[in-house]
């Protein structure tokens, strides 16, 4: 009964009416009570009792949501532990700005299945369940460690590598003063302490304004545009890039020449890649593009194949659409301004309706057609990754709030002349929680640095 | 042909730091105890540097005297220097380092050995382990002795298979040119035990008369230093210290060294052991940080009634002709009279994941083992791995259940935790940033954390006891009468503040707002608000530290509280990973091999994740609820 508080958004993303944020563990109340306006004070609350009010960012004074709360206190609860479910608006915004604020002020984001985990651990859940317990939990895991590690390739991280080799070598600085007080090592000062804090802590502030702004969602639901040469992916690219908020980051793209962008189409981030025209060919070096084509194919969540409405099916089109029939895909007919020579029932054979949009790449019409479809794939859970990616951006902003916190404290610690050994607790913080963003690509060690950087020894 | 020589309860295998330990910590533990050495001359022999100490380091040894371990109150007896290290920094980092006079320390330590009730010291090569059913039950020496035990703990160091390299010269030898333990090894192996080879080396020894100290920097003891035991009160040689000197290799000695490279064994391919990198050889140093122009030479005495001097920070197993060249290119060295030559030893170590966190193996019952055959390295590391294996040796014998220090509790914990459940590539040496709560395993605080355990296992006495608690129940009663004391803004406490160059006081505050900040100490307070109880100079800092750093402390024991549920959550050993649904391959194999004790533990192992320790707590829960359920009908 006495583990930590942890949260996490228990409905499906949807264009559900409601969504529910639930959060279980022996500061549950308390954690909702610190976000939470109401008549009533939550921590009076009685068990199983349902209270009507708003989640508000303390800090910025800042109306989140108007919400109902609920209340059930263990051991009658789904965890048997204390639990609170915080009923807000449908959609994705608020469900996901409520469960950052939550991260923010104490509750940790659940592990894949960890609910279930702690219902069958309480005893809530029959032993004969283990076997589908366990399932659930691997089954989540393999997915989220899918997400996290496609996300270790992202910008984000490209972003965090060098913040965290800076603490690093701060923290292998500080180690070897301390473990090697009688060597020529030069003393950290408090003032270099606070310029490396400060120089991290400014990336660290600038990373989360763009997290406000939705902007560090680059590492979306990986959505690749395929088609034949000059069907229009370069131009559907740029469209999607200008029409929908775009998020153009000054972020260098990875160095595969596959173009990316990333976009937010009704609130779902997408990274967008247009790859390579798909033809038989034997050019070698066109081949090489290809190849990196089909490749890039394997990996998506979600498929964009560009049809040419003005010309007829081609050989390799035909191939593409009995191939990509059953992954999440949607076929776009550009061109439309053109007249028309596509055999488009042919299309219709393998593809609904609502999975074929007419639009025009050049023009502008018909992007919404696109939106429309692609939010209903995602919604109706045929993209798969799109909830974990979701959750994890909203996991990477608690912990960057939390590497802000640590440095703002050594910072401040390095103006009340505390000893090194105790600031350098804040600065490993900071480090640790960075760390978390990169998951198991993160697995560097503290000594190896320190032994590295320093020449030591007897 | 063989002879029975005797039975005991506890045989310990070797008499250096770890053995000398284990053996003591047996016998007053009530065990009957044979100790067995190749060389009765060689007990607690310092073959490398000729000082106890230094941080983490430092910090065992207070541990190892708070269990009532020897290391402490010997070094004490016999130091010639000791100094406070860090102390500019926090209290946790604080660390005490002394430099011995290694041959008093080695009589000191026989003689306490000697004298020790139930302890039998005897000179004797053991060459082989008789096992019965699986399980250790005695040793075979080379004269044909053999001896029955309950328990058997092996300390070899690095005699084990040893072997000294020197330029192009190498041959079987423990350290010292002492006979080396070569069958053993092989006794080992045919149990089943995978073995590694490490590597480590010393510098060459010189002529106290042959240097000019002119040239080098003096580097004193502390005036009134402390000690490493609770129970050292004064010593008289605290005011007849001796310094160390200070010098620095020159242009000319890289020189020297980079025109013999090809000679030295590290790069000439003779070495096939893996060294420490904390501790590389002056060659080494040389070759990877090229662009430093200097090195630091600590010249450090090795006793009073000796001209022998270490030459710390010049290890090397440079042809000997070599050595003399390189020692005279040092300022101060130029006319060095070189007596014993630094040379690289390789030995045979015991990949420490075959053990449990009790020291004991997993492949032979009763057989425990600690020190350098662990894959450490350092004398603190040793004794602190001694005097753990000696108690739960001890404890088998008396059926009772081994003694684990949690990470959280001591760095012994650290460091066997460390050993069992992750191995070591390279010979491991304890660093405080191995430590996840430092702040917490502090040096002034190693009897609060220790002591309760050293009374509980009989190995603190009464009367030891007794002062420990009444310490710490003053330390309380301090800090609660702070607590309730209020200081108003008047003249005396206006005016201490103004001399503490410290603000002002608006308003009366408590004694512990006061004492946080940072320019008060706990003197500033006394002065104005003696305190009614009796309090030693110890029992101030104690209240000092406790109250300053409250914030870190409480920050640290969240930490450790979180971790200390994972720790409680026991995995039962005979747990059959293969058979668990869901558990990736790589955590079956690797859960497998080290068979944590706790999920805590098993949270530690590479390559387990946490979906692994999911499925794993599901697992267990349900086995549980199963073999309840059978207990129950």
């Amino acid at each position: 009964m006495n583990e930590d508080t942890i949260a996490a958004i228990a409905t499906a993303l949807g264009e559900g009416s409601i969504a529910v944020v639930r959060v279980s563990g022996q500061d549950a109340v308390d954690t909702v009570a610190k976000v939470f306006k109401s008549k009533q004070n939550l921590r009076e609350a009685v068990s199983h009792t349902v209270h009507y009010g708003w989640i508000v960012d303390p800090q910025h004074d800042q109306v989140l949501d108007e919400v109902l709360v609920t209340v059930m206190k263990g051991p009658r609860s789904f965890t048997a532990e204390d639990v609170v479910e915080i009923s807000t608006h449908g959609g994705i915004v608020a469900v996901k700005s409520v469960l950052e604020l939550l991260l923010r002020h104490g509750a940790r984001l659940a592990e894949p299945g960890e609910f279930t985990k702690r219902a069958f651990l309480n005893g809530r859940i029959d032993l004969a369940q283990a076997e589908a317990v366990i399932d659930l939990i691997r089954s989540k895991s393999d997915r989220a460690f899918q997400v996290a590690r496609r996300q270790a390739e992202g910008s984000l991280s490209k972003q965090i590598i060098p913040m965290r080799q800076q603490l690093i070598e701060l923290l292998a600085h500080v180690e070897v003063n301390i473990d090697y007080p009688e060597h020529d090592v030069e003393d950290v000062t408090s003032g270099f302490i606070r310029d490396n804090c400060s120089s991290v802590l400014r990336e660290v502030e600038q990373l989360l304004i763009k997290s406000n702004e939705g902007k560090i969602l680059r590492e979306g639901i990986v959505t690749v545009i395929v088609g034949r040469p000059n069907a229009g992916k370069s131009s559907l690219l740029n469209a999607l890039a200008r029409e929908n908020k775009a998020i153009v980051t000054d972020i260098p793209g990875t160095t595969r020449d596959i173009v990316e962008e990333s976009v937010s189409l009704s609130g779902i981030p997408l990274r967008l890649l247009d790859t390579a025209g798909i033809r038989e060919t034997s050019d070698k070096v066109e081949q090489i593009g290809v190849e990196r084509s089909h490749g890039a194919l394997n990996e998506a969540d979600l498929i964009l194949l560009v049809l040419n409405h003005h010309e007829p099916l081609h050989e390799d089109e035909r191939k593409l659409l009995k191939q990509l029939k059953d992954r999440s895909t949607i076929v776009v007919v550009n061109k439309i301004d053109l007249p028309g020579q596509l055999e488009i029932e042919e299309v219709e054979q393998d593809y609904s309706r609502d999975r074929i949009v007419f639009l025009s790449a050049k023009e502008g019409n018909g992007i919404d057609l696109l939106e429309k479809a692609v939010s209903g794939l995602f919604f109706s859970g045929a993209v798969e990754s799109g909830d974990i990616t979701y959750v994890s951006n909203a996991r990477h902003i608690a912990l960057l709030h939390q590497t802000k916190r640590s440095l703002e404290e050594a910072i401040s610690a390095t103006q009340e002349s505390v000893p090194i050994d105790l600031i350098q607790i804040d600065i490993a913080a900071s480090w640790e929680s960075l760390g978390q963003i990169l998951g198991d690509a993160a697995g560097d060690s503290l000594l190896d640095q320190i032994f590295s950087q320093f020449c030591l020894g007897k | 042909m063989t002879y029975r020589a005797g039975d005991f309860d506890v045989i310990v295998i070797g008499a250096g730091h770890a053995g000398c330990e284990a053996a003591l910590a047996a016998a007053r533990m009530g065990c009957e105890t044979l100790l067995l050495t190749i060389n009765l001359d060689m007990v607690a022999f310092m073959p490398c540097n000729p000082s106890v100490g230094g941080p983490a380091k430092g910090h065992v040894v207070r541990e190892i005297d708070a269990l009532g371990g020897e290391m402490g109150r010997n070094i004490d007896k016999t130091f010639i220097q000791m100094r406070m290290l860090n102390t500019a920094k926090g209290p946790a980092v604080h660390a005490l380092r002394a430099q011995a006079d290694k041959f008093m320390y080695q009589h000191k330590m026989k003689e306490t050995i000697e004298l020790q009730e139930r302890l039998t010291l005897r000179q004797g090569l053991v060459e082989d382990l008789i096992i019965e059913d699986g399980a250790c039950v005695g040793v075979v020496t080379k004269t044909g002795a053999e001896y029955g035990a309950k328990t058997v703990v092996l300390t070899t160091g690095t005699y084990l298979r040893g072997k000294v390299i020197l330029g192009e010269l190498m041959y079987e030898s423990g350290p010292n040119n002492q006979q080396p333990a070569v069958k053993l090894s092989e006794a080992l192996k045919r149990c089943g035990f995978q073995l590694a080879r490490f590597k480590t080396g010393t510098p060459p020894r010189v002529h106290e008369d042959s240097i000019d100290f002119s040239k080098t920097e003096i580097q004193p003891g502390d005036n009134k230093p402390k000690y490493f035991s609770y129970e050292t009160e004064y010593m008289a040689h605290s005011d007849d210290q001796i310094p160390c000197w200070l010098t620095y290799t020159s242009e000319e000695t890289h020189q020297i060294i980079n025109d013999n490279l090809y000679r030295a064994p590290m790069f000439s391919g003779l070495i096939e052991g893996t060294g420490p990198r904390y501790c590389p050889s002056i060659e080494d140093k040389i070759v990877r940080f090229a662009d430093k122009p200097k090195h630091q030479i600590f010249l450090e005495p090795e006793g009073r009634n000796t001209k022998e001097f270490y030459v710390q920070g010049l290890s090397t197993s440079m042809p000997e002709e070599v050595q003399i060249d390189i020692l005279r290119s040092i300022p101060g060295l130029e006319k060095v009279e070189m007596m014993r030559p630094g040379y690289a030893i390789e030995y045979d170590a015991v990949i420490p994941t075959q053990l449990w966190p009790s020291l004991e193996t997993k492949l032979v019952p009763n057989l425990f083992t600690a020190g350098q055959i662990n894959g450490t390295s350092g004398y603190e590391e040793a004794a602190g791995q001694g005097v753990m294996a000696g108690i739960n040796a001890a404890r088998k014998v008396q059926g009772a259940d081994p003694v684990i220090i949690e990470r959280s509790r001591g760095y012994i914990g650290v460091m066997i935790d460390d050993l069992v459940t992750k191995g070591t590539n390279e010979p491991y040496r304890l660093l405080t940033s191995r430590a996840e709560y430092r702040l917490l395993l502090r040096h002034d605080n190693a009897d609060l954390r220790m002591t309760p355990i050293g009374y509980e296992i009989g190995l603190i006495k009464e009367e030891r006891h007794r002062k420990f608690l009444e310490k710490k129940e003053r330390v309380e009663a301090e800090i609660n009468r702070l607590k309730e004391t209020k200081f108003r803004p008047d003249e005396a406490v206006q005016s201490m503040l103004t001399s503490a160059e410290s603000s002002l006081l608006n308003n009366s505050v408590d004694g512990i707002t006061l004492l946080r900040r940072p320019e008060l100490n706990y003197r500033h307070l006394e002065a104005l608000s003696p305190s009614p109880i009796e309090l030693t100079e110890d029992m101030k800092e104690q209240v000092e530290i406790q109250v300053k750093y409250t914030g870190y402390i409480e920050k640290q024991q969240i930490q450790v509280e979180r971790m200390e549920r994972m720790e409680k959550k026991r995995i039962p050993e005979n747990i059959d990973y293969d058979i668990i649904y869901g558990l990736a391959v790589e955590a079956k194999q690797k859960l497998g091999k080290i068979r944590p004790l706790s999920i805590g533990q098993a949270s530690r192992i590479s390559g387990v994740t946490p979906a692994d320790l999911s499925i794993l707590l599901v697992h267990l829960e349900h086995y549980n609820r199963v073999t309840a359920a059978a207990h129950g009908s």
